[in-house]
């Protein structure tokens, strides 16, 4: 059995068996992972919570026949410590973790960019400083971008046109002039356009700015972004519709985590 | 392959977990080889748990009557709530002997990926259950995992405003394992809920 390194975001777990785990991994050089955790169910697992979803962590593998066995895990950044005691957190990273794993298709492709993208966009949402809704719908676009689905904010998707137009198509792949505009095309306010196109360039003052000053663009914005991902990647996200997206004041997970690691003096 | 029954019944046990065609063989062989009155006895218990055993009306766990065997006892105490995700969990804690509160089952965690939300769960049930006032302290015994503790959060969220105390198993490291091989999380857990020695 030949073992291997890798670093990797846990995805997503499938029990197994009595006391085992398949754990769904997107790692930095081998793309999409399956392994085998053994006896990770059990209290007194090794793993602890090194493997629970949203963990970053560096992994030894073991190849095997079908599946590969995760033989040691340490973690890296315990993204999950702090998502369980937010629920708006969770439930948007929930929705990055599925639509990284439906990016991503093939099994030990690599997959950088994605991955990196992953981890850039959990450490944004335990971070604290931005809306988890803002950092849901932004990864969204970019990771749809990354996998070549690129939607287009100013120039016609169809003639290429400079903008800025006021129709928008997902089938398209943007916003169309009035020329190139077929049946069905939304019209959603120019301000959602702008919130759109904030959000996948990650301009994030004028997201902020929009969100303050235009309520009604960044839902429709959310909205557009759901329904362009749902049309790309053919059948909707389980994860979607549990999204809770109440706008809140910041309450870092950051110092959340904090709280749950107090720094103990020395001296006791 | 076997003739009929034979072969019949090895596929239905090869439906079980953990049971493969392999095992399937060898119970199928031994209940041939056993004695009919033992086998027998197997046959009718499998036949009554489909008929008889229900679930809860008030607390959802697995139960012979219309009420469990928990929420019938006078002597448990009524204002004492533990919230689990399956029916395993009351057993688990029920044979802690620590626990002389009554229950509710939630049927699972919250877990979108999974397409299981708040709505699938018995929550609408239990915020009836709490309306008459007579719960004060509800403990939150959801899996010490991501689903588990979302879960908790959730529910925490939805009964700090009824003005109930509102609790949490602790977590921290096992009876019997070694410090070396805590994992970060738990072993920040098991700091940040350190007692003072000398209660």
């Amino acid at each position: 059995m030949p073992l291997y390194r890798d670093e990797a975001v846990v995805l997503r777990t499938h029990k197994l068996g009595e006391a085992d785990r398949i754990i769904t991994l997107l790692s930095r050089r081998h793309g999409r992972l399956r392994a085998v955790a053994r006896g990770v169910r059990r209290t007194t697992s090794r793993w602890g919570s090194r493997l629970e979803p949203f963990a970053h962590v560096d992994l030894q593998l073991a190849e095997g026949r079908s599946l590969d066995t995760i033989t040691q895990a340490e973690t890296l950044t315990p993204f999950g410590a702090g998502m369980g005691g937010d629920y708006q957190c969770y439930t948007a990273g929930t929705v990055m973790l599925e639509t990284a794993e439906r990016l991503v298709t093939e099994d030990k492709e690599p997959a950088v960019q994605q991955f990196l993208l992953l981890v850039g966009g959990l450490r944004a949402m335990t971070g604290g400083e931005r809306q988890p809704g803002h950092v849901l719908d932004s990864y969204l676009l970019r990771s749809l971008a990354v996998a070549g689905y690129a939607p287009t904010f100013l120039h016609c998707a169809g003639c290429g046109l400079e903008g800025p137009h006021r129709y928008f198509n997902h089938a398209a792949g943007g916003v169309l002039c009035v020329t190139c505009r077929v049946p069905g095309s939304a019209s959603p306010a120019p301000a959602t356009i702008l919130m759109m196109s904030a959000l996948l360039t990650g301009d994030w003052n004028e997201v902020e700015r929009l969100s303050t000053t235009e309520p009604r663009a960044e839902r429709e914005a959310t909205g557009i972004v759901s329904a362009y991902l749902s049309w790309h990647l053919e059948r909707g996200l389980r994860s979607l519709p549990y999204v809770d997206r109440a706008r809140r004041e910041a309450t870092p997970v950051g110092a959340l985590l904090e709280d749950r690691f107090p720094v103990i003096p020395a001296d006791g | 392959m076997y003739e009929g029954v034979v072969q019949d019944l090895i596929d239905e046990l090869g439906r079980l977990p953990g049971v493969g065609p392999k095992g399937a063989q060898r119970i199928a062989f031994h209940l041939l080889a056993a004695d009919p009155t033992d086998v027998r006895r197997l046959a009718e218990a499998l036949v009554e748990v489909t008929v008889k055993v229900k679930f809860c009306k008030t607390c959802f766990n697995v139960s012979s009557e219309d009420h469990c065997r928990i929420c019938r006892d006078p002597r448990r105490d009524p204002s004492v709530l533990c919230l689990v995700e399956e029916y395993k969990d009351v057993v688990a804690i029920e044979r802690t002997r620590e626990f002389r509160g009554r229950y509710h089952v939630l049927g699972g965690a919250i877990s979108p990926i999974d397409g299981i939300g708040p709505e699938q769960l018995h929550i609408r049930e239990l915020m009836v259950r709490l309306a008459d006032g007579a719960v004060t302290e509800v403990i939150l015994a959801t899996d010490p995992n991501l689903e588990g503790e979302a879960t908790a959060t959730y529910l925490t969220r939805m009964l700090k405003p009824l003005g109930l105390r509102v609790t949490r198993l602790a977590s921290g490291l096992p009876v019997g394992g070694d410090l070396e091989y805590a994992d970060e999380v738990t072993l920040g857990r098991a700091f940040a809920g350190r007692r003072s020695a000398d209660d």
